[in-house]
């Protein structure tokens, strides 16, 4: 026999008799104040937010928060950004490693966590939100869930992906005597723009 | 993996030489788990939370044959290979097989606590190829020389100024640098450069879904990320108990895993790979190592549901004074106790001695587990196949001998008098080695009872 085979075989002798899944559609989080509880979490978790009316002023914020940003990758539609990228054309990935802003466009954020979920239909390379020294997320029609459960309820009814993330405010690491540091591997920093 | 010939107790009275190092290390790890309490009293609906998670992982446990199939299916479907070893010495073999099919020998690790149990980075040192540990608490006891002594904060028990010294000797910064800030980006710059040369990334898994074959995986530095999508390959190594039946199962595992392990909300990334990048394989590694044994033990089965997310590592009063060290297995405190005997009964006939049986543990426990009644009766079931550990020996004898036999026990009384006679020096004396280097508190003058009548 196999190891696949002598696996399962063991498991089908030896799990229990079976139980049935508990019904989870009761959970639900409060609706009120999405705008203010999600810019409350993010700012905590070390996210800066920004409530803005349009394109415009999104331009205008990443003009002067970035003024330094000398590479700008910016994958967002009907966002003008002065000399930024608006695709990757170079196949080879690790080229990205100078990028110092990234930005990009998620489906919608969560307020119980201030995570934004991006997939990689908006989001090319994978490791584009990763590899950027900082991040400026736009919410798709200013979309907040309350909590993960609506967030999976909306997931289930968009188009599948290959690859999808929650990210949660700028990278960070408390491994060195629990002092938290911003910017472990990844961004240094994380700007969610949310339209109203 | 951490070998060693000294039992926990021996261990343990090591690490308890260094007090102030201990009062840290329990004042650190408390900590953490006040920053849990925080956070969970948050949300109302925790225990409802916890209730549901206990039994979605119940049902796991009970259809694991028939979701292991789905997903085995579904992931294959997306393009992942799916592989799968019965122990860990087959994991390491398939993974030195794939390095080898891509002619890599130098591979760049995030955490996976399941390559630690299976020893991974030792064997394939052996076979000359080199991996780094990503995550920045497992780097630094890797360049220590150490295994992890916990499954979520790997160098808890290392001071700043060890981990400059260690900077110092290995990533050349300045000597006597022990701020955290400039030691993390000493080491960004670093392993920044190792993300950029390694053609082959190695993850763990926190979950699998067995609805889409897609699997999820947690972290909040961005290591595995940045290691998978610039890697050319991609292995995810996970224990066939992380799988889940569905998607929508994620919403309340994600909301438990993180304000569990360490008070957030969320990890900064909870990354969802359910298909390979264009030409970049991705390739899963289903590992039994024992859970498949484990699951037909009725009584320790339960230790299966658990997701990894060291809550109930920061609330034992024993863990956070013996260190993660001396439970000399991957795995350390309650759960770690639980599971490691089950791979090697004698080994670690020790463990479930090394707890005081507070029920802490199961109290914070995300799922549930029942923890100290499972450590309770291991220790039933180490008396009963002959193996009690040195140490605990004489002191424990009494009341297993008692506890383990319902005759005697019964004989003893129900109030339990037999063993307050016959076992007083349970409580404080040179054989139990949780007093020792320690000062017990002096008994009150007055009964809080005399004292409170008092005060009323
Ligand atoms: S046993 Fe429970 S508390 Fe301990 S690590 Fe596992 S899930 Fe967390």
């Amino acid at each position: 026999m196999n190891s696949r085979d002598k696996i399962l075989s063991a498991i089908a002798a030896n799990q229990p008799e079976k139980t049935a899944l508990p019904d989870i559609s009761g959970f639900k989080g409060a609706e009120e104040d999405l705008q203010s509880k999600y810019a409350t979490v993010l700012t905590t978790i070390g996210g800066k937010i920004y409530f803005v009316k349009d394109e415009n002023e999104i331009a205008a914020a990443v003009a002067t928060q970035f003024s330094q940003a000398k590479r700008i990758v910016n994958l967002v539609d009907n966002l003008h950004i002065e000399n930024a990228e608006t695709v990757i054309s170079d196949p080879e990935i690790h080229n990205l490693k100078n990028v110092d802003l990234a930005i990009i466009k998620a489906k919608f954020a969560v307020a119980e966590n201030g995570a934004v979920w991006i997939t990689e239909k908006d989001v090319q390379p994978r490791v584009l939100p990763f590899i950027c020294e900082h991040l400026a997320v736009v919410i798709n029609d200013g979309i907040i869930f309350s909590t993960m459960h609506e967030a999976y309820q909306k997931i289930a009814t968009l188009e599948e992906y290959g690859y999808g993330s929650f990210i949660a405010g700028p990278s960070k690491t408390a491994d060195i005597e629990q002092s938290l540091v911003i910017g472990a591997h990844g961004p240094r920093s994380m700007s969610v723009f949310v339209k109203i | 993996m951490h070998e060693s010939t000294k039992d926990h107790a021996a261990l343990a009275a090591l690490f308890n030489k260094d007090e102030e190092r201990v009062n840290w290390h329990d004042e650190t790890l408390w900590w953490i788990r006040q920053k849990r309490d925080k956070n969970v009293h948050q949300l109302p609906e925790w225990e409802a939370l916890r209730e549901a998670a206990s039994q979605i992982k119940f049902n796991v446990l009970s259809n694991l044959h028939d979701y292991l199939l789905e997903f085995e299916k579904n992931a294959t479907a997306n393009g992942v290979q799916v592989h799968w070893a019965a122990d860990a010495k087959e994991h390491n073999e398939i993974v030195h097989r794939l390095l080898q099919e891509h002619k890599v020998d130098r591979m760049v690790k995030s955490k996976s606590m399941l390559t630690e149990e299976c020893g991974l980075n030792e064997y394939l040192a052996e076979q000359g190829i080199e991996v780094i540990d990503s995550d920045l608490g497992e780097r630094i006891v890797q360049l220590a020389k150490e295994p992890p002594s916990h499954i979520v904060l790997p160098c808890i028990h290392k001071k700043k100024e060890e981990i400059g010294d260690l900077f110092h000797q290995y990533l050349g910064t300045p000597a006597n640098v022990a701020d955290p800030q400039l030691l993390t980006e000493a080491a960004r710059q670093h392993l920044r450069d190792v993300f950029l040369t390694r053609r082959a990334a190695l993850t763990g898994v926190n979950f699998a879904v067995a609805e889409t074959g897609e699997f999820v995986v947690c972290t909040n530095e961005g290591n595995a990320d940045m290691g998978a999508h610039l890697a050319d390959v991609h292995i995810a190594s996970m224990g066939i108990e992380k799988l889940i039946p569905e998607r929508k199962h994620l919403g309340i595992f994600l909301r438990l895993l993180t304000r569990s392990a360490t008070g957030q909300p969320i990890t900064t990334y909870s990354s969802h790979f359910k298909k390979p990048r264009k030409e970049t394989p991705i390739h899963i590694i289903l590992v039994d190592n024992g859970r498949s044994v484990q699951l037909g033990r009725k009584e320790f089965r339960n230790s299966l549901k658990c997701i990894r997310c060291g809550a109930c590592m920061n609330t034992c009063p024993v863990y956070r004074r013996s260190g993660g060290h001396s439970y000399h297995t991957a795995v350390a405190g309650p759960i770690g106790s639980i599971l490691a005997p089950n791979l090697d009964m004698k080994k670690y006939k020790d463990l479930p001695f090394a707890s005081t049986l507070c029920g802490s543990c199961s109290n914070v426990c995300p799922v549930k587990i029942d923890i100290h009644d499972q450590l309770y009766k291991w220790r039933q079931e180490l008396v009963k196949e002959g193996y009690t550990p040195a140490a605990k020996t004489i002191s424990m004898k009494l009341m297993a001998q008692t506890l383990s036999s319902p005759t005697l026990y019964n004989a003893a009384g129900k109030s339990g008098r037999f063993v307050l006679k016959h076992a007083p020096f349970l409580v404080n004396n040179k054989l139990n080695p949780w007093y020792k280097e320690r000062e017990m508190p002096e008994a009150p003058k007055e009964s809080f009872r005399e004292w409170y009548k008092k005060r009323n």
